[in-house]
């Protein structure tokens, strides 16, 4: 990335690095130039990393403890609050950042929508991006199920018999999936081995989407390119380093607040009731980041094309890159997608919302329009916006916002030549 | 003007948000008697924790068990911290199926700091055979296992009316304003008197179900009081840390033509 090549100064880093060449890996690290003018929306990287990394530190301890078996899963969960050193303070971190994680990975999500970076030439950041956040799904979701409350068996039937909607082989996976005719035992063990195992995926994909970021650098809040490195950008160490420890340690205040204060208010009641296979709960509800994923599923009336709709949810977030055809990276010169923005903020947290209520009357109403609008953004807004709208002027560089403003005709571009 | 309209779209999803917790199930407001464990420095009060374990043993654990609860936990800081003597009492009345011993057969032993609470019945299909088809749940985390938590189960406990005159009650079925459809299977457990406290206070129903409640808090988030001093700690820890590197942080960017 840096323009000159790395040699370490010491005889042996030479000697080493020659071999592994981790010293300049990690000389990279530190150089590697930073647009200055990236705001806060873009501390979350830093802050999802720490998460991943504190998810599966906690994971390790409880795992220690933890007894996968239908029998004794809730009882030993029991005995890491009460009899473990600090176990209850290990699995509130652990079930309370997993809400943290999903918080930080909307806002990292919404603000790539925003900003538009996704687009030439991050599709593929962006697409290991989406891969892991469907892993991160499945892991929460099993990761839901362990306790073996109510809601972990009964979320977890409701979840795997969704397969069950598959055509003519539909019956047969679901009993695959489940090892058996019902969720049970052999259910909860192969989700304690898969809970353990995705993390390290996710971690793997994670330092991808790392790799593939450093290709072509970050895209930056007025979203041109920028020459790297260059008057617009800043090392990472120890600029954006500190702006990033800032920004976590203020999103550990929060998330201190929760695990201390409030350690079950995310989580559902019933699922401190020991699972038990005749007796249904009144309302089962997933927990809240997968809320509008849920809501869309209910609000298709035939079960297939219910499945396929939330797995076109996601979807379409992965073919974004070629859905939005606007050659303009950032909302702040769309303002006409600015608009359409807030708009699917509001759509999205609308489903949140409905996933949560009973699928009945005015909410299944609401469901259903906030669903199609969902797809109508994507699949018709988008595309028609890339073609139709009216772009505002955008600088050649950074400093001009900064000192020149975008008054001056003689160095803005127009929209075409980008 | 954008930014105040993207303010009310805000402010009025958080509403939605915030009216979504109330469920539509519980038709009356639960009763709110205020808890010393609330909040940023709540603690339990030892003697109320003694006073509610006493309600516990005299009444509640004639049909409910608390089976995650060890008697050493009697004596636990943060608990209601009776003495390791006192404890050991305590336990010494409970009798406990041990063994095999070295002839193979199990026998009985008065119970000891280190076992879990002895419950009213040999399993759960002795119990529901006991009480009419209901199970009395385990309370060791009864108060995080329902919606409202201590005040829910209080309203329940002081919730028993006479049924309004269009409801008609089935034999061993009762009455109960807070119950989610207003039907429980448990008699009232509670009327004044019913226990004559050790130390003392009047035991009214209201006083014995604020206590007893108040013992269910614990039994279920015994290290509550570590929590709330712990967390106390954090944040102030973390609070101090953001201001320095907050400073830190407009010092080395003084050298840059840019905000943080």
């Amino acid at each position: 990335m840096s323009d000159h090549e790395y040699t370490p100064k010491s005889k042996l880093g030479k000697w080493f690095n020659d071999r592994l060449p981790l010293l300049t890996l990690s000389n990279h690290l530190q150089e590697y130039p930073t647009p200055k003018n990236l705001n806060y929306w873009w501390t979350f990287g830093g802050i999802l990393t720490f998460c991943l990394i504190a998810q599966i530190v906690t994971g390790v301890i409880l795992a220690m403890h933890y007894v996968a078996s239908a029998d004794l899963a809730f009882g030993s969960v029991e005995h890491i609050m009460r009899d473990v050193n600090y176990g209850w303070l290990m699995r509130y971190v652990h079930a309370n950042g997993a809400s943290m994680f999903f918080l930080a990975v909307y806002i990292h999500i919404f603000r790539a929508l925003y900003y538009g970076s996704y687009k030439s030439p991050r599709e593929v950041i962006w697409i290991i991006g989406m891969i892991i956040y469907f892993l991160m799904m499945a892991t929460a979701f099993m990761g839901y199920v362990l306790p073996w409350g109510q809601m972990s068996f009964w979320g977890a039937t409701v979840i795997t018999n969704l397969f069950s909607a598959i055509p003519f082989v539909g019956e047969s996976i679901t009993n695959w999936l489940w090892g058996g005719y019902a969720v049970g035992n052999p259910t909860l063990t192969r989700f304690y081995s898969l809970h353990y195992l995705l993390p390290f995926l996710i971690f793997g994909l994670v330092i991808l989407h790392i790799w593939a970021l450093h290709i072509p650098g970050n895209n930056n809040p007025i979203g041109i390119e920028i020459k790297k490195p260059s008057k617009d950008t800043v090392p990472f160490h120890p600029y954006i380093v500190i702006k990033d420890l800032f920004a976590l340690l203020i999103f550990l205040i929060v998330f201190a607040f929760f695990v201390f204060y409030s350690p079950n208010i995310l989580g559902h009641a019933d699922n401190y009731i020991e699972a038990n296979p005749l007796v249904t709960p009144s309302h089962i509800v997933p927990e809240w980041y997968l809320l509008p994923f849920y809501a869309i599923l209910r609000s298709i009336p035939d079960k297939l094309f219910g499945v396929i709709a939330m797995f076109a949810a996601i979807f379409v977030l992965v073919i974004l890159p070629w859905l939005d055809t606007s050659k303009v990276r950032s909302a702040i010169f769309r303002p006409l997608y600015k608009q359409f923005y807030w708009f699917l903020v509001a759509d999205v947290l609308i489903l949140g919302y409905v996933g949560a209520m009973p699928a009945e009357g005015l909410y299944l109403l609401v469901a259903r329009i906030a669903t199609a609008y969902y797809f109508l953004h994507f699949l018709f807004i988008l595309p028609v916006l890339g073609a139709k709208e009216k772009t505002l002027d955008v600088p050649l560089s950074l400093t001009e916002p900064v000192l020149g403003g975008l008054s001056n005709e003689s160095i803005v571009k127009k929209k075409k030549e980008i | 003007m954008k930014i105040f309209f993207k303010h009310i779209l805000f402010f009025t999803i958080f509403l939605i948000y915030g009216f979504s917790s109330f469920s539509a199930e519980q038709s009356y407001k639960l009763l709110e008697p205020g808890w010393s464990f609330k909040g940023f420095f709540g603690k339990f009060d030892r003697a109320q924790l003694q006073r509610g374990y006493q309600v516990y043993t005299e009444v509640c654990s004639a049909c409910h068990s608390v089976k995650y609860l060890s008697y050493r936990n009697l004596s636990q800081q943060g608990g209601p911290e009776f003495s390791d003597q006192q404890a050991k009492i305590i336990a010494s009345q409970f009798e406990v199926i041990d063994g095999p011993n070295s002839e193979g057969e199990m026998f009985t032993r008065p119970a000891r700091l280190s076992d879990k609470f002895v419950g009213p019945y040999a399993n759960e299909q002795a119990a529901i055979a006991a009480n009419g088809g209901a199970y009395p749940p385990d309370m060791s985390v009864l108060v995080k296992a329902r919606q409202g938590g201590a005040d829910y189960i209080y309203s329940v406990l002081m919730g028993y009316e006479d049924p309004p005159s269009e409801i008609i009650l089935d034999d061993g079925v009762h009455y109960n304003k807070y119950m989610p459809g207003n039907k429980i299977k448990m008699a009232k457990p509670l009327s004044a008197g019913a226990v004559s406290y050790v130390d003392g206070t009047e035991s009214s129903e209201d006083q014995m179900a604020k206590d007893v409640v108040a013992f269910l808090a614990w039994a279920a988030e015994p290290h509550l009081e570590a929590r709330h001093k712990i967390g106390f700690r954090a944040i102030i820890y973390l609070f101090i840390i953001t201001v320095l590197v907050y400073f830190g942080m407009k010092k080395l960017w003084s050298r840059i033509e840019s905000k943080v």
